[in-house]
């Protein structure tokens, strides 16, 4: 009975679970790494995740590193006029205490680069962050369709293509 | 290296001006009309399409289409973009069924057909990939206003600053619109229904 009812529960709330997935080390909370499916064949993937620092002392994300990529790098991303730029912070992120800084689309990302084989909607990339004061932290990042601009829970999920007024 | 920043600054100014006369012309319900006097954005593109073969704009006479220019080691802007046109394309179908969007890459030296052809391969068929000689795609995206630049990246490799707008181009091929990366979806789809129906 307890198990239909566990069941029942993973079947409503299955993905929202699965999207609020977080990782913890030290002060840090790191909250839903995820990464944006690529088209077939392109050579790059944006990751995204949320880290919040509830202690007292500033840290800084200096580096991330996947098996699903030979290079990643922390890149910041804006558009201005109509100009889309990008580029590489080579210091990393800083994230102060007491401090949620968010890399999501359109703004601070990871750039996984030179795939090392095909991502997939259905199998979770594993990679490591390396901040200077919590040290390394393991995380999994899930795989959005493409075209998703945040995880959303799956209620709330327009997976309907063409599906437009 | 002084000259190379006033050159981009120059750049940067440029695409400023024009993004923000289209701003002001096409709120004031300019779109479908000719573009202010002075202002010509856009003109006949000839590339070689990712199958290889050489391709011209003019073939495209009679229907309006979309230009964007890009590239595909770009990890967000390209991919979303050509994934919204894709899907916007078959939420017009049939009326859409002709209307062609212009992928122009913007780094020559990595996109070649080949890849092109790959990349594309999961997007709507009527998205046609365009490359050519690094002079050949300047040209292109010199007649339509839009900025490149390469920025090294740490690995030895690079990735690209580029204009993120869509062009819409009218039956005659001329200018009629922009699609904003940042509009939201519906204003898109606003906006080409309306290039479909009157451009």
């Amino acid at each position: 009975m307890r198990f239909i009812a566990a069941m029942a529960l993973a079947a409503v709330f299955g993905f929202g679970a699965a999207a609020a997935h977080e990782f913890k080390a030290g002060t840090l909370t790191i909250d839903h790494p995820w990464v944006r499916l690529p088209p077939p064949g392109a050579d790059t993937a944006g990751g995204y995740l949320t880290i919040s620092n509830s202690g007292a002392e500033a840290d800084r994300l200096l580096s991330v590193s996947s098996d699903i990529a030979g290079v990643a790098q922390i890149h910041d991303m804006s558009i201005e006029n109509g100009v889309m730029k990008m580029g590489e912070l080579a210091d990393g992120i800083e994230i102060p205490a007491g401090a949620t800084v968010e890399l999501k689309p359109k703004s601070l990302h990871i750039m996984f680069m030179d795939l090392t084989r095909p991502i997939r909607v259905d199998t979770p990339i594993r990679g490591e962050l390396r901040f200077e004061e919590a040290g390394s932290v393991a995380v999994e990042f899930t795989v959005e369709p493409m075209g998703a601009s945040e995880p959303e829970p799956m209620e709330d999920h327009d997976m309907s293509e063409g599906a437009m007024p | 290296m002084n000259a190379l920043r006033g050159v981009r600054i120059a750049a940067y100014g440029g695409i400023a001006l024009v993004v923000v006369a289209l701003t002001v012309w096409f709120l004031s319900g300019g779109a479908g009309k000719p573009p202010p006097a002075g202002l010509a954005i856009g003109g006949p593109i000839s590339l070689t399409s990712q199958t290889g073969e050489a391709f011209d704009s003019a073939a495209l006479a009679g229907q309006p289409y979309v230009v964007f220019f890009g590239f595909t080691h770009c990890p967000e802007v390209c991919p979303t973009t050509l994934y919204e046109l894709s899907r916007d394309l078959k939420a017009l179908d049939p009326e859409s069924k002709d209307m062609r969007v212009l992928f122009v890459t913007i780094d020559p030296e990595r996109d070649t057909p080949a890849f092109l052809a790959d990349y594309l391969a999961n997007f709507d068929p009527r998205v046609i990939g365009l490359t050519g000689t690094p002079e050949q795609v300047a040209a292109a995206a010199k007649s339509f206003h839009v900025f490149y630049e390469k920025v090294p990246t740490s690995d030895g490799s690079y990735t690209m600053n580029h204009t993120a707008l869509a062009f819409l181009m009218d039956r005659h091929g001329k200018f009629f619109g922009t699609l904003d990366y940042e509009e939201n979806d519906e204003v898109k789809l606003q906006k080409l229904t309306r290039l479909l129906r009157e451009g």
